[in-house]
């Protein structure tokens, strides 16, 4: 017989380099994600009562009870403000993603194909925004889309205000503040690295004997790169996406800067619910359903990744 | 459509493609120096060089993904100058066949097709036929990354063929498989091209490969061709030093022409006296080299009676082959003479080994004299 092996030995075996290598980003996930997004729900579904929430479960004559408030939830679904609300961050984030990806592919696309030596300088360009922050970056559009500054003047003076205003992207001809197409814009401005860096990694690694191949084959420079280069940089694409759209949902600061009345998005509704009216399991709700909304999305990529990765087998 | 027909008795005429005068510079290097060839129709040609020769520039000139500096390349009557690589009537096998990883094996072959607009069921048709042609009939739902390197290379050659080109180009077509699917791959790349009857140009540093597949060949050195001639021609006639030392193994020897007849000369050498089966046209004591090939060389240990074509030595090194032994028999003057011994038995008797003193003999006819 055996002897049992002993405990410490155990978890000396157990405990290897590698585990705890893989046991890092778990942990972190488990605390910083995991953790905080089960004390969320547990708000979402707790009573209020005064300043302090109801325990969920409790002790009454030796029966132990679980209550689970699902009204948040339901008015949620029956209020139209919710609703209207998670649709327009849904049709911003798109918007966003979709500007950046017909701006950003083309970027990416000839920051690939330039002289190797031409590279970095160009890398720099797209980094270059982040060494100065965000909030002042943002807060610059302020200051150029408001009447007197420039870009401002230059959409009236070139006569694309009446352009955006015919599309229903400005409330009024010449005030461009405030506006479904400052969000927009500043999104875009904002979240533009996100998608080229991802895509410039695809493309930059891509065979370009295949576009000779191509070419040989009878395709003009066209139709190889719909044919080609496009399908082949679908796993960049959609990463780019992903890193636009997710953060641009649950967006707060660029609407609340650069948006209006008009443009309300999750993200402020949520802010008003905790901060505005104190109600912490309703913020909490609207909090859990966005973050079910972003893993969807998130989801459809694993499993593209997954598959591209069983493919490369 | 013919941009610039050549005139009925141009000699042009007779060869199917004609390279003329073609050179390119890529800044100050200058990769195809000045080279002309005619290839006939049905021909499997071959560019021969180590890497950095040109070949490869000259194939991709070809192919129209380089522009010539100067001169001109005619397929069939027709200059191929401005024309874009895809409206060039030839296909390309690539080198590591770049295939398209997105796409099916059916896919791929389908690609040329669908670009020149056919109709599905013919596309279907000539797919169908070309997987029959290269046996691939059931991988064609398959991804290239699925299949093994044969396999990869085999549709690599019927994507080549599918669109039916008037020119094949080959570059490195085995370079990518092992040694044993390579020999096999050979003989039945050769047989598919000349079963679809297409005239072909392939580019490879393997000389075996060049000298198994090819009609004829090229060797190319510095941007310009050495030789050009059928793979027996230059292996055993070669034309210069550098063709004789860069086909299969040589021994070359500098020596005098002492004598130069008709139907013979003699040529004197440190270790030995030359006796050449016919004249060359030559001043009596010019300098020589003579070429032998390490095959045509036989050894025994006893002294030959013939006076000339023999020398002695002593092996100071063998190199064992399976099916032949080469040794290298160290001469009087310290020239190392290589030979090559079939193993025509399992066990020898009498088998030679380091160290042992050794005559060595060849044939009147075994010598290459050159004299450049």
């Amino acid at each position: 017989m055996a002897a049992p092996v002993p405990f410490l030995q155990r978890l000396k075996a157990w405990f290897t380099g590698r585990t705890a290598v893989i046991g890092v980003p778990y942990a972190w996930l488990l605390a910083f994600f995991l953790l905080p997004f089960v004390i969320v729900f547990q708000i979402s579904v707790s009573e209020m009562v005064g300043v302090q929430f109801k325990d969920l479960l409790t002790l009454k004559d030796g029966v132990l009870q679980l209550t689970v408030k699902l009204s948040n939830y339901v008015f949620i679904t029956e209020d139209a403000l919710y609703l209207k609300t998670y649709l327009a961050s849904l049709k911003y984030a798109a918007a966003t993603t979709v500007l950046c990806l017909l701006i950003g592919y083309p970027f990416a696309y000839f920051m690939a194909r330039a002289r190797s030596t031409q590279q970095p300088m160009l890398m720099m360009m797209v980094m270059l925004p982040f060494w100065t922050s965000f909030l002042l970056r943002v807060y610059a559009w302020k200051g150029l889309l408001s009447e007197n500054g420039w870009v401002a003047d230059l959409l009236v003076a070139s006569g694309i205000d009446q352009l955006l205003y015919a599309l229903g992207l400005i409330t009024a001809p010449g005030k461009l503040m405030h506006t479904p197409f400052s969000l927009v814009l500043g999104m875009t401005y904002t979240y533009l690295p996100f998608m080229i860096l991802p895509l410039y990694a695809n493309l930059a690694k891509m065979d370009l004997r295949l576009l000779e191949a191509a070419a040989d084959l009878g395709a003009t420079a066209w139709v190889a790169f719909w044919k080609i280069t496009v399908p082949l940089s679908k796993a960049g694409i959609i990463a780019g996406s992903m890193l636009v759209f997710i953060p641009c949902i649950g967006e707060f600061v660029i609407p609340e800067l650069l948006g209006g009345p008009q443009t309300l998005m999750i993200g402020r509704v949520m802010w008003d619910e905790f901060f505005s009216n104190n109600d912490w399991p309703m913020a909490s709700s609207v909090a859990v359903v966005m973050v079910l909304l972003i893993i969807v999305p998130l989801a459809i990529f694993n499993k593209y990744q997954a598959e591209a990765q069983e493919a490369r087998k | 459509m013919a941009t610039d027909t050549l005139r009925v008795g141009d000699r042009v005429d007779a060869a199917f493609l004609h390279i003329d005068q073609v050179t390119k510079d890529f800044g100050g290097f200058r990769a195809v120096n000045n080279v002309s060839l005619e290839i006939a129709k049905g021909e499997i040609f071959a560019l021969l060089g180590s890497s950095g020769c040109g070949k490869s520039t000259l194939l991709r000139m070809l192919a129209g993904f380089e522009t010539p500096t100067s001169g001109r390349i005619v397929l069939a009557g027709q200059d191929l100058a401005g024309l874009p690589p895809y409206q060039r009537p030839m296909n390309m096998m690539f080198q590591s066949y770049a295939l398209f990883p997105h796409l099916t094996v059916w896919d791929n072959i389908a690609f040329g097709l669908r670009r020149d607009g056919l109709p599905k069921d013919q596309v279907a048709e000539r797919v169908e036929a070309m997987l029959k042609l290269v046996q691939l009939g059931s991988y064609a739902k398959r991804k290239p990354h699925q299949l093994s390197g044969g396999q990869q290379q085999r549709v690599a050659l019927a994507r080549s063929l599918a669109k039916q080109p008037q020119l094949l180009l080959l570059d490195e077509p085995l370079g990518a498989l092992d040694k044993k699917l390579r020999e096999e791959t050979q003989i039945e790349l050769v047989n598919i091209i000349e079963q679809v009857g297409v005239t072909c140009v392939m580019v490879t540093h393997d000389q075996e490969e060049a000298m198994t597949m090819a009609s004829r060949l090229a060797i190319m050195s510095e941007g310009r061709f050495l030789q050009v001639g059928a793979p027996h021609e230059v292996y055993e006639t070669p034309a210069t030093r550098f063709v004789a030392d860069f086909i299969g193994n040589v021994n070359l020897m500098d020596g005098t022409l002492d004598v130069d007849e008709t139907d013979h000369c003699i040529i004197g050498c440190a270790d030995c006296t030359h006796y050449v089966g016919h004249g060359i046209t030559g001043n009596a004591h010019m300098p020589v080299t003579v070429a032998l090939r390490p095959e045509k060389i036989h050894l025994s240990r006893h002294k030959p009676d013939d006076p000339y074509n023999t020398a002695h030595g002593r092996i100071k090194e063998l190199s064992y082959f399976g099916s032949f032994t080469v040794y290298h028999v160290e001469l009087t003057s310290g020239l190392r003479l290589k030979v090559s011994v079939a193993n025509v038995q399992r066990h020898r008797d009498d088998e030679f080994t380091w160290g042992d003193e050794v005559w060595a003999h060849w044939s009147r006819a075994a010598h290459v004299v050159l004299t450049s």
